[in-house]
């Protein structure tokens, strides 16, 4: 397993940027909890539907979307508001679409990211064929897709997989090893050793890497991305990480994993980390972390007031947005809504 | 101009599209060096090139999900599903995916592709290769579902199919590939979706159907005008949105009414039909509208399929029993 980082903050390998961008992106990565702890709390206010925390992901998810180009495509899940944050995704929409509303789902124009799958696995095959789109258009933009280690159970994943070989396409597979999809362990997910190694049985190349690593998963991403930009093909990518928080707002981790266990996940915690790597050279102090902290806060907040004042969607407009005209069966119906 | 049959419409179809449009693409399994199981995209990868006209791996959902990423990124893609038996592996990616990005993202991204399906038994081929189950897809709010019963309908449908900024399912009647020849004006001959069509005009009663049964409709309003009854046939051509305009007029004046589908009777898009004619003309009806359809049992094999589908006699004795009343 690929690790630059260890988790008491001291580098293994070489670290893949300078100190200014390591300072950025843990500002991203403080800002991403940040929001993942106010959208667990609002869930409880009755003001979000129901909420996917992804605390303890956050290097998984920020280390690979900063390997990519502002251009490209990104096709996630429910779990990845960070990654679809930094890629440019407006907190303010990622806030709008959980408290249930589509209008959360439409990300600016420019930004490549499409809404956050509900379903778990099809998306796989939107990347593929995305990377397919830019292809046959002459563009190197290439497409990353977020999965957890449940979905490589799905049949799409396979197809997904097959199709990315077959075609030789620029797809980069991001498999974010969280140990548990809702309750069932990762053991009991697959009898594979690894996730990574399912990329052999499609003539890819898969690594396994240190998910709660900054600067491995920025690594092995870049090299991802760089093979699937000039047209080497896809990658699989096995971030092992661990989903601190549950599965969502609706369920009981106790359950199903010890209680011991996410103590000793955060003798890994992916910021810590990188807030103790900063420290050690000189690129952390108190007031640091302070004004990080503040920033993030003032923005999250800023955006949770603009998502919800936003007024609900009208009966009529939820007739609008399920062809580019209004059918006449729809028109007749939306009368009577 | 000489004759076509349908098959060869929709090659032409597929043909013109591909010529006019680059971001035409077709993708399917055995679409490129055979031209498919029915060889409707013939030739098309000799001419277009292995890029344009791709052979995929045995993957439905595969397909039509790629097709899906396709669409999106700017493409125009034409799935193939062999036949409408084998669409169900990519159920899921046109229910949960195809059918909602647009909704999903209130405009932002849209899944402008067609997925054309050979439907409807007759033939004695294999199981699971005579499936009718249109209803399962003109259910699904977000989709079209098209269905040609004439060579010029499949021209002009299928590239308005292309042409659509949204999804469309494509019905192809399997029975009526090679049925009929007619004429074809080449050159651009859009047939709008959602639009049915008065197949033949008449006073006494109404027959309504779509694709591959309207050969059955056809010989039975011969065979009505033979014995001096004037049917009045409607050809749906459009299973979603459902264009009840034309059958609604018609019933007004006829009275009486017959839905013919060859697709199992319960929860068939008859009943939508029936029910529709029932709100609509209620006070012009004569008698009580019949259904014929094909029975709520699986498909029949070779040997037996004959007991299923719909005939002749089956839709004139419904027609006649409309008339008695």
């Amino acid at each position: 397993m690929r690790q630059i980082l260890a988790p008491d903050g001291t580098l293994t390998g070489e670290a893949p940027f300078d100190l200014a961008e390591t300072r950025r992106l843990y500002a991203a990565m403080v800002a991403a909890r940040t929001y993942d702890r106010k959208g667990s709390s609002l869930q409880r206010q009755g003001r979000l539907a129901t909420y996917a925390p992804l605390e303890g992901q956050e290097a998984a998810q920020i280390g690979s979307a900063a390997a990519l180009r502002a251009d490209d495509w990104m096709v996630a899940t429910y779990r990845d508001a960070a990654a679809m944050w930094l890629h440019g995704y407006p907190w303010s929409l990622l806030i709008l679409g959980r408290t249930g509303d589509e209008r959360g789902g439409s990300s600016p124009e420019g930004v490549r990211v499409l809404p956050p799958s509900i379903t778990v696995g099809a998306h796989m095959l939107h990347a593929v064929g995305l990377a397919w789109a830019e292809r046959l258009q002459g563009r190197d933009r290439v497409a990353i897709t977020y999965f957890g280690d449940g979905a490589t159970s799905e049949g799409d994943f396979h197809e997904a997989m097959n199709f990315a070989g077959v075609f030789e396409l620029g797809t980069v597979f991001l498999c974010e090893n969280n140990q548990y999809a809702i309750s069932l362990s990762r053991e009991r997910q697959s009898a594979s050793e690894t996730i990574a190694q399912k990329a052999d049985a499609y003539g890819l190349p898969g690594t396994q890497v240190d998910g709660n690593d900054l600067f491995a998963v920025f690594e092995a991403t870049s090299e991802a991305v760089d093979r699937a930009r000039s047209g080497g093909g896809a990658t699989l990518i096995e971030a092992v990480t661990y989903r601190l928080g549950p599965h969502t707002t609706s369920d009981d981790p106790s359950r199903y994993r010890p209680d011991t266990e996410p103590d000793e996940w955060r003798d890994r915690d992916p910021v810590e980390r990188v807030r103790l790597f900063l420290a050690a050279n000189r690129g952390w102090d108190e007031q640091f972390e302070k004004e990080t902290k503040a920033a993030a806060t003032e923005e999250i907040d800023r955006a949770v007031i603009e998502a919800e004042s936003l007024a609900p969607l009208e009966a009529a407009d939820t007739f609008d947005a399920m062809f580019e005209e209004p059918t006449l069966p729809l028109l007749e119906q939306r009368e009577r809504a | 101009m000489t004759a076509i049959n349908l098959a060869q419409a929709l090659n032409q179809a597929l043909s013109d599209a591909l010529a006019e449009d680059p971001r035409v693409l077709i993708l399917g399994e055995d679409v490129g060096r055979t031209g498919g199981v029915f060889r409707i995209t013939d030739g098309l990868q000799e001419r277009f090139g292995s890029d344009r006209v791709v052979d995929t791996p045995v993957a439905e959902a595969g397909i039509v999900g790629a097709a899906f990423g396709l669409a999106v990124g700017g493409m125009r893609p034409v799935a193939e599903m062999q036949f409408m038996g084998f669409s169900y592996p990519a159920y899921d990616q046109i229910i949960s995916h195809v059918s909602r990005i647009r909704n999903r993202s209130r405009h932002r991204f849209t899944a402008p592709l067609v997925i054309r399906m050979p439907y409807g038994g007759g033939i004695g081929a294999a199981e699971h290769h005579s499936e009718s189950t249109e209803a399962i897809y003109a259910h699904i709010p977000g989709l079209k579902v098209v269905v040609p019963s004439t060579p010029a309908d499949a021209r002009g449908l299928l590239l308005s199919a292309v042409a659509d900024p949204d999804p469309v399912v494509f019905l192809e009647p399997i029975r009526l590939y090679r049925a009929v020849k007619e004429e074809v004006p080449r050159g651009t001959h859009m047939v709008p979706i959602g639009v049915a069509k008065v197949a033949a005009e008449g006073t006494d009663v109404t027959i309504i159907s779509w694709g591959a049964m309207m050969k059955e409709v056809r010989q039975v309003a011969e065979r009505l005008a033979e014995e001096g009854v004037s049917a009045e046939v409607i050809d749906v051509r459009t299973l979603a949105p459902l264009d009840m305009g034309a059958a609604v007029a018609s019933v007004s004046k006829t009275g009486r009414a017959v839905v013919v589908h060859e697709a199992p009777r319960t929860a068939g898009l008859g009943a939508e039909i029936v029910a529709q004619i029932q709100e609509q003309c209620l006070y012009s009806l004569a008698a009580p509208v019949e259904r014929v359809t094909g029975w709520d049992t699986i498909f029949p094999l070779k040997r037996a399929e004959h007991h299923y589908l719909p005939d002749p006699e089956r839709i004139l004795s419904a027609v006649r029993k409309t008339l008695e009343g």
